[in-house]
């Protein structure tokens, strides 16, 4: 009993099982399996602490670490005297995910006064199948606030920035605008959109479980890039002069459109440029193609009789004709192949100079006739005439001018009083500072130059140019056909411009262009203003319709700019305006 | 030998106080900051739009405006300009 209890009760080691001889390699293997394994694990946590960091280190950090954009807003557009002309200002955005939103009847009304809409069409909104919809964009954040506050499941806001435009029309084909996602569609903020647009930045915080930015990992900042400003040339006075003379013409003349420009002589600077018809960018609900149009830098016209200067250097630049040579202008007609060209008034012999004064057609007709074709075609190209001018402006036409091969001789004669070629209001503006300055061509800029450019392009020689001037001032006094272009206390220059318009292939007996550009002070050209009024009504001459704008726009900017007078007093007192203006 | 040890050891936790204290200090100052950047932000936003309502109340169609209807200014005609030279006489 004893002895069985005694084996019954054996301890563990004194187990016969124990006694089984096992071959001794099984234990060894066993061991070194598991030390290879050890081996195994150890070297995968040098790799992954070691060797390949990045994977882990990026796990660790998305836990606590947050990357957060910091919104860069688009630069301001602006006059030259610093007036802000486009501005950006943060507003919010209002979307919903539709499936998300369960509104109660309260609510739905709730939200639908604060975002100034029925319940029904905001209902009808959220009824739809979209995953996400804009409820509202562009709201001011006040109002933002107040929807936030409501705590509205599957209703959240963005911000966005809207731009604001405080000139409105005045300035409207000059600046602008942008579309609702910031992208510039129109004038400057198209042609400066690179510049103007910021790029956003981003930082990278540690977040604490309220989520209260801890730390910064200072290395990370990237910062945000604004826009940059830009400020344009355009002066807000100015513009406002002329956009308010034009817009008085335009309805006392009954006209179609309109269009002024304002030119910096010396730098070539635009200092107002407007057009009519135009619009408010700030409202653009229903605007046609009519309004949106830059007529000045996108529309050609005929330009009629301005053009005559340019022939008339030409051919007293090589020498063909001087300012007094007489040229025989009776009887009023020419005829050239199965044409005829007449003037508005029979003249007799007419010395150069009075071809331009009087502004007859004949004579200039026959000047052109002792030019080359190749030497005209390479003038108006020296102007500028039928290449786009270089400003980066969206839109901007290069207007016509045929190859000279292909001219007859009455094109010839045509075009040197301005018909069978077109041209752009601002191209024909800057194509006068060749006479404004000393007979160099000047590049156009739409944004602030420093100091007055060296000289541009030579396009005539000096003397000409000055001869031409002088000339132009004459055009301007009794008996030229712009009398009405006279400014009290200075002298002024300029020349007329009353062309048909072309219809079908037919000139218009009854739809004219009429047209005036000047310059003035004409002892020291500061400023350049081209006009241009589109199918007057009633008196249609360019010296009784667009004279009186040049005049009342540039008295207002010689005054504005505080350009002193340059002419003797008796002058002023006596410039009456004529009442007698001719082609 | 154990004095110096202990005193090491008190050494060492002053000294890991001394690391939290400046630690939570350092993230009070950053949020201070972050509020402080904030606010540059917001007041940047106000600057625009007070410079938009600048230009908006000084647009020259309203300046013109005020100054024809309440205030009955008017620009005077060519005829009652006088022009004058600045340097004496007309300059040629």
């Amino acid at each position: 009993m004893m002895r069985f209890k005694a084996k019954v009760a054996h301890k563990f080691a004194e187990s016969p099982l124990l006694e089984l001889r096992l071959p001794a390699w099984r234990s060894r293997l066993m061991a070194l399996l598991i030390l290879f394994s050890f081996v195994v694990l150890i070297g995968r946590a040098f790799y992954l602490q070691i060797l390949d960091t990045d994977f882990l280190q990026e796990k660790g950090e998305s836990r606590y670490r947050r990357d957060i954009e910091i919104t860069a807003s688009r630069g301001r557009i602006a006059d030259r005297h610093g007036d802000v002309l486009a501005i950006s200002t943060p507003m919010r955005s209002i979307w919903a995910v539709p499936p998300a939103v369960q509104l109660s009847a309260e609510q739905t009304q709730q939200l639908a006064t604060l975002l100034e809409t029925d319940a029904q069409a905001l209902t009808r909104k959220l009824t739809t199948d979209k995953p996400f919809v804009f409820l509202r964009r562009q709201i001011p954040p006040p109002v933002a606030a107040q929807v936030a506050a409501l705590k509205l499941p599957g209703i959240g806001q963005d911000k966005e920035y809207r731009r604001f435009y405080p000139t409105g029309e005045m300035t409207a084909h000059m600046v602008g605008f942008t579309g609702v996602d910031d992208r510039g569609l129109e004038g400057a903020e198209l042609a400066f959109h690179g510049k103007l647009l910021g790029t956003p930045g981003s930082r990278s915080v540690i977040k604490d479980r309220r989520g209260q930015i801890v730390e910064e990992d200072v290395g990370a900042i990237k910062p945000p890039q604004d826009g940059e400003d830009i400020n344009l040339a355009l002066d807000s006075k100015v513009q406002y002069l002329v956009y308010s003379q034009l817009k008085q013409a335009i309805a006392d003349s009954k006209a179609k459109a309109g269009g002024v420009v304002v030119l910096d002589a010396r730098t070539g600077e635009i200092l107002a440029l407007a057009n009519w018809p135009t619009y408010n960018p700030n409202n653009r609900t229903d605007l046609s193609g009519a309004q949106l149009r830059n007529r000045a830098l996108t529309d050609t016209f005929e330009p009629g009789s301005t053009l005559k200067p340019f022939t008339i250097a030409l051919a007293m630049d090589s020498g063909k004709v001087r300012f007094d040579t007489p040229i025989n202008c009776a009887p009023g007609r020419l005829r050239i192949g199965t044409a005829t060209i007449s003037d508005t008034h029979r003249y007799g012999v007419l010395s150069v100079a009075e071809v331009i004064q009087k502004s007859s057609n004949v004579g200039a007709s026959k000047i052109a006739a002792m030019l080359p074709a190749q030497a005209m075609w390479a003038m108006f190209d020296g102007v500028g005439f039928g290449q786009v001018p270089a400003l980066g402006f969206p839109g901007a036409v290069s207007g016509r001018v045929r190859p000279w091969k292909t001219w007859r001789p009455i094109e010839q004669a045509t075009m040197s009083f301005g018909h069978g070629i077109s041209v752009s209001l601002i191209q024909l503006a800057r194509a006068y500072t060749v006479f404004a300055r000393d007979g160099d061509l000047v590049p156009l800029s739409l944004t602030r130059v420093a100091s007055p450019r060296p000289r541009g392009e030579q396009v005539f020689s000096p003397q000409t140019a000055r001869e031409v001037r002088a000339m132009l001032e004459m055009a301007v006094r009794p008996g030229g056909t712009a009398p009405r272009a006279q400014i009290p206390g200075y002298r002024v220059a300029g020349k007329t411009g009353t062309a048909r318009k072309l219809e079908g292939g037919r000139y218009s007996t009854k739809k004219y262009v009429a047209s005036f550009v000047g310059f003035a002070p004409a002892s020291d050209p500061r400023l350049v203003v081209a006009v241009m009024i589109d199918e007057p009504r009633g008196k249609y001459y360019g010296g009784e319709v667009a004279a009186p704008v040049f005049a009342a726009v540039m008295a207002g900017t010689l005054r504005t700019l505080g350009i002193a007078p340059d002419a003797p007093l008796e002058v002023a007192q006596s410039a009456k305006p004529a009442t007698k203006a001719r082609l | 030998m154990v004095r110096l040890n202990l005193l090491l050891l008190l050494v060492v936790m002053l000294c890991s106080l001394g690391v939290v204290t400046s630690q939570h200090k350092a993230r009070q100052l950053f949020q201070e900051l972050d509020v402080q950047h904030e606010r540059t932000r917001q007041l940047e936003v106000e600057f625009g739009q007070l410079q938009l309502e600048l230009s908006t109340w000084g647009t020259a169609p309203r300046i013109e405006k005020i100054a024809v209807e309440k205030l009955g200014m008017r620009t005077p005609d060519a005829e009652t300009l006088l022009p004058t030279a600045p340097t004496g006489g007309a300059s040629r």
